[in-house]
């Protein structure tokens, strides 16, 4: 009698399980027909940019797709997928919701197209550019909370980095002695965090909060006190430029996104792999994670955690160094006030969307920075929203990312706890 | 201290006349000073801080001293000039001239006329306007502390309150009785709502309320600038909405030109009406029993999920009135950039008033005056505003590491319970 009820009622878990994602799924099917479907006309066409400007890369023809046949194979494919969970159910959803938001994000675009041309590839390499200080400041937020040191502070980091970075840069006309004081200003300051948090057991939010007050503070301060009237002496860096490597950047499509780009962006892509090497694969990265999950028992091993976390804590600040170094030196050779907009916060929204390992947060800063140059994009192909609408794209995201993956996604075991020797 | 402590046990039975403090025997006079202590400290740690950076921007001072061994005594007395002429005009900016008052008092014996009163105690009535918001958006900071949420969300709910009054303020005509109360009401509704969505996702999904409420920041700043170019926008060229109407206004106390209205006297009714609140009634109890032990609070049956969404909501709708105190009050108007930073003061504001309705409008009033004197500052010595940020973000980390300032000033001061005000990424 029991094991029929049982079974019942987990028969009745799995239907419901496998019925509301199938009927959301056929559901944004019917939105990408309303949406977009129905705005567009037979004889339309959209044409894809295959080449980047300027680029080294061998040309190939612009891709041109058909509007109205391209966007009811996608509802198509939606509306299949969700018949598909409907009936036999998915295991992994988060493959699912990708695919759904791929098949969406592709509609749109080919519906913002419409008889007009658009250049795909130059979208998707400043995807990449305009990922790199989301994905710096991810990196920082794995390393830092591995080792369950919860930093807020990376906002903060990254606008002093830039002031300072900018400021050397023009005082010394080298863009590498730039790029090092950036480097050095953010371990500085992340040690300072790492000093109030560890010794003083500082509450980590708090400290990171104060952190960030205290960076928008004397940024503003020192630019309107200095910059503004000293702006050839002290803020004007010039940027990296850009550098092809020498045989991969001919690629037709990859070449242009991957290989034609800045120091700031090679030095990200070298640093997620490195990372994701040393947290997973040496005796350091064990000890850090060990470090993270239970201080405890890695101190009866004999590591020290507050070293570990001391070191970490500065790793992560001399990162958030190099992106703040990015927004100046690898960006606009310039400091704005509060021009890091939020990124710091973003970034640690992808470090959590990447279940706080490197590629996985390099994965979703790249997300987060497709957002940020689609709404740009948007504006140039005159989407009929108003452009600030559009703004709130990446800020939306990340809200989004957020509450669907946080749940599910679990953070160091120790992380945000002072540790009591 | 407890030798004294000692005869008052023996001369007094035990069960009969027991001290009403909760943290050992002491007196209030001597517990308020201790809690005063700390934050009072902190600000004058702070202040110092802010000192020394002033200094070492000057450029009057970096003159002096690149002629250090030419002029010694000018070099040595530049740094002092500095500050002096610097926090001067920080307190003329926040009190007024206190000479100019005792002339204008005079004045007025001799001829009974009030324009040069006016003057004088304009810059004390600017302090107190300027400490209204402060007090709104620090309460709705301080009862998310109580209840373990982190709000940075203020600045946005600001925002969008500002602009819902702002809309019934200037869309609708109705009597004073309807129209005020309307407005007011509107302000901390559109606030609450935007407080209520990172509270929700918290609730629900365990989102932190850190992150979100900082989305909906700049969420809050794109929405109220498409709908100042677009919408709410005011005939002309300026990204401002229309003027309120008359029947909306937060009446003035005295007239033109200083500023000073009912809103700061609302403030404080509305600071009374949280305390009352927070410690008097079950609610309160509850929120702050989430706040201090949420695995025991979950265990005697409170809802978790029920109590961060309220207390989202709450804290969302009193940084509404915060901007809809300051739209009816003072400015009649919204323009773009209009709420200036009070988001994170108002984070400093509840740490220094320890989360307690009479610590954040003290702490108010601080700020408050601080914020009257750097306009001034900025005027006057040519010191940005933005050293107030700086002098805030000083305050906090001492306020929260009472370790550094025991340690500068070498006080043996008991701890008092500090309180733990979030726990990580949430579960």
């Amino acid at each position: 009698m029991t094991t029929e009820i049982i079974q019942q009622s987990r028969k009745s878990s799995f239907v419901r399980a496998r019925l509301v994602p199938g009927l959301i799924l056929i559901a944004i099917g019917l939105v990408i027909l309303f949406l977009f479907g129905v705005d567009t006309e037979a004889g339309q066409q959209a044409t894809f940019g295959m080449n980047a400007m300027r680029s080294q890369a061998l040309p190939i023809p612009d891709l041109t797709l058909p509007v109205q046949p391209a966007i009811y194979v996608l509802i198509l494919v939606t509306v299949f997928l969700g018949a598909w969970q409907l009936a036999r159910g998915i295991r992994s959803t988060g493959l699912l919701i990708g695919m759904v938001a791929f098949c969406f994000v592709v509609a749109f675009l080919i519906w913002a197209t419409r008889d007009k041309s658009f250049n795909l590839v130059g979208m998707l390499s400043s995807s990449l550019v305009r990922a790199t200080p989301i994905a710096l400041a991810a990196l920082c937020g794995v390393i830092s909370e591995r080792a369950a040191v919860v930093n807020i502070a990376i906002e903060g980091i990254m606008l002093i980095a830039a002031e300072t970075a900018v400021m050397a840069g023009t005082l010394s006309h080298s863009l590498y002695v730039g790029l090092l004081v950036a480097i050095l200003t953010g371990a500085l300051i992340a040690a300072i965090h790492a000093v109030l948090v560890i010794k003083y057991k500082v509450d980590q939010i708090v400290s990171g909060v104060a952190i960030n007050i205290f960076g928008i503070g004397i940024t503003s301060f020192i630019s309107s006190r200095f910059l503004e009237r000293n702006g050839d002496l002290l803020n004007n860096s010039g940027t990296f430029p850009v550098i092809p490597v020498p045989l991969l950047s001919k690629i037709p499509i990859l070449g242009p996104i991957l290989f034609e780009n800045n120091l700031i962006v090679y030095l990200m892509i070298l640093l997620v792999i490195v990372l994701h090497i040393l947290l997973f694969y040496t005796p350091w990265g064990l000890r850090t994670r060990a470090v993270g999950e239970h201080p405890k028992a890695a101190d009866t091993l004999g590591i020290n955690v507050f070293l570990m976390r001391y070191v970490n804590v500065i790793i992560g600040g001399m990162i958030a160094g190099l992106g703040g170094a990015y927004f100046t030196l690898g960006s606009v050779g310039r400091f704005d006030e509060i021009m890091t907009a939020g990124k710091g916060f973003i970034g640690l929204a992808a470090m959590i969307f990447g279940k706080w390992n490197p590629i996985g947060a390099f994965t979703s800063s790249l997300i987060f920075g497709f957002a940020d140059s689609l709404q740009v994009k948007m504006q140039i192909l005159k989407v009929p929203i108003p452009s600030q609408i559009l703004g709130m794209a990446p800020y939306l995201v990340t809200m989004i990312v957020l509450a669907g993956l946080v749940g599910r996604a679990i953070p160091p075991a120790a992380d945000g706890q002072p540790y009591e020797k | 201290m407890k030798s004294k402590d000692v005869k008052k046990k023996a001369a007094t039975k035990p069960a009969d006349k027991e001290e009403p403090t909760s943290k050992g025997k002491r007196g209030f006079w001597s517990q308020a000073g201790q809690t005063l202590l700390i934050p009072a400290l902190s600000v004058v740690t702070g202040l110092v801080f802010g000192a020394i950076i002033i200094i070492i921007t000057d450029a009057h001072v970096l003159a002096a001293y690149k002629n250090f061994f030419s002029a010694p005594g000018l070099a040595l007395l530049a740094p002092f000039e500095a500050v002096f002429n610097a926090y001067g005009a920080l307190f003329t900016g926040s009190f007024g001239s206190p000479v100019a008052l005792v002339k204008a008092i005079q004045t007025y014996a001799a001829t009974g006329d009030n324009a040069s009163l006016l003057k004088a105690i304009y810059p004390f009535t600017e302090s107190l306007v300027s400490a209204t918001p402060y007090i709104f958006s620090g309460l709705a900071v301080a009862l998310g502390f109580r209840c373990g949420l982190f709000n940075i969300g203020a600045e946005g709910q600001f925002f969008i309150g500002a602009l819902c009054s702002a809309y019934v303020g200037y869309a609708f005509k109705m009597p004073w009785y309807f129209h005020l109360p309307l407005a007011l009401l509107a302000g901390a509704l559109g606030g609450a709502i935007w407080g209520a969505i990172p509270g929700y996702l918290k609730a629900v999904t365990g989102a932190h309320e850190v992150v979100n409420t900082i989305m909906m920041n700049w969420i809050a700043f794109r929405l109220s600038d498409w709908l100042l170019t677009g919408p709410m926008m005011a005939a002309g060229f300026r990204p401002v909405t229309p003027v309120i109407q008359d029947t909306a206004f937060l009446p003035r106390i005295f007239s033109d030109p200083l500023r000073f209205n009912a809103g700061f006297f609302l403030a404080l009714a509305v600071a009374a009406l949280v305390y009352w609140f927070l410690f008097k009634t079950t609610l309160g109890f509850e929120i702050r029993a989430v706040g201090m032990n949420p695995d025991a609070a979950r265990y005697a049956g409170m809802s978790i999920v029920r109590n961060f969404v309220l207390v989202m909501t709450l804290s969302g709708a009193l940084a509404g009135l915060a901007g809809a105190s300051q739209v009816l009050g003072v400015d009649h108007w919204v323009g773009q950039g209009f709420s200036a930073g009070y988001g994170f003061d108002s984070i400093a504001l509840a740490l220094l008033g320890k989360s307690h309705p009479v610590g954040v409008v003290l702490a108010a009033l601080l700020f408050g005056f601080l914020r009257g004197g750097a306009t001034r500052m900025q005027s006057m010595a040519g010191i940005p505003i933005d050293i107030i940020s700086v002098i805030q973000g000083f305050v906090i980390i001492f306020v929260a590491a009472p370790a550094i300032i025991r340690a500068i000033y070498r006080l043996r001061v008991a701890r008092v319970e500090e309180t733990v005000l979030t726990r990580g990424w949430g579960k």
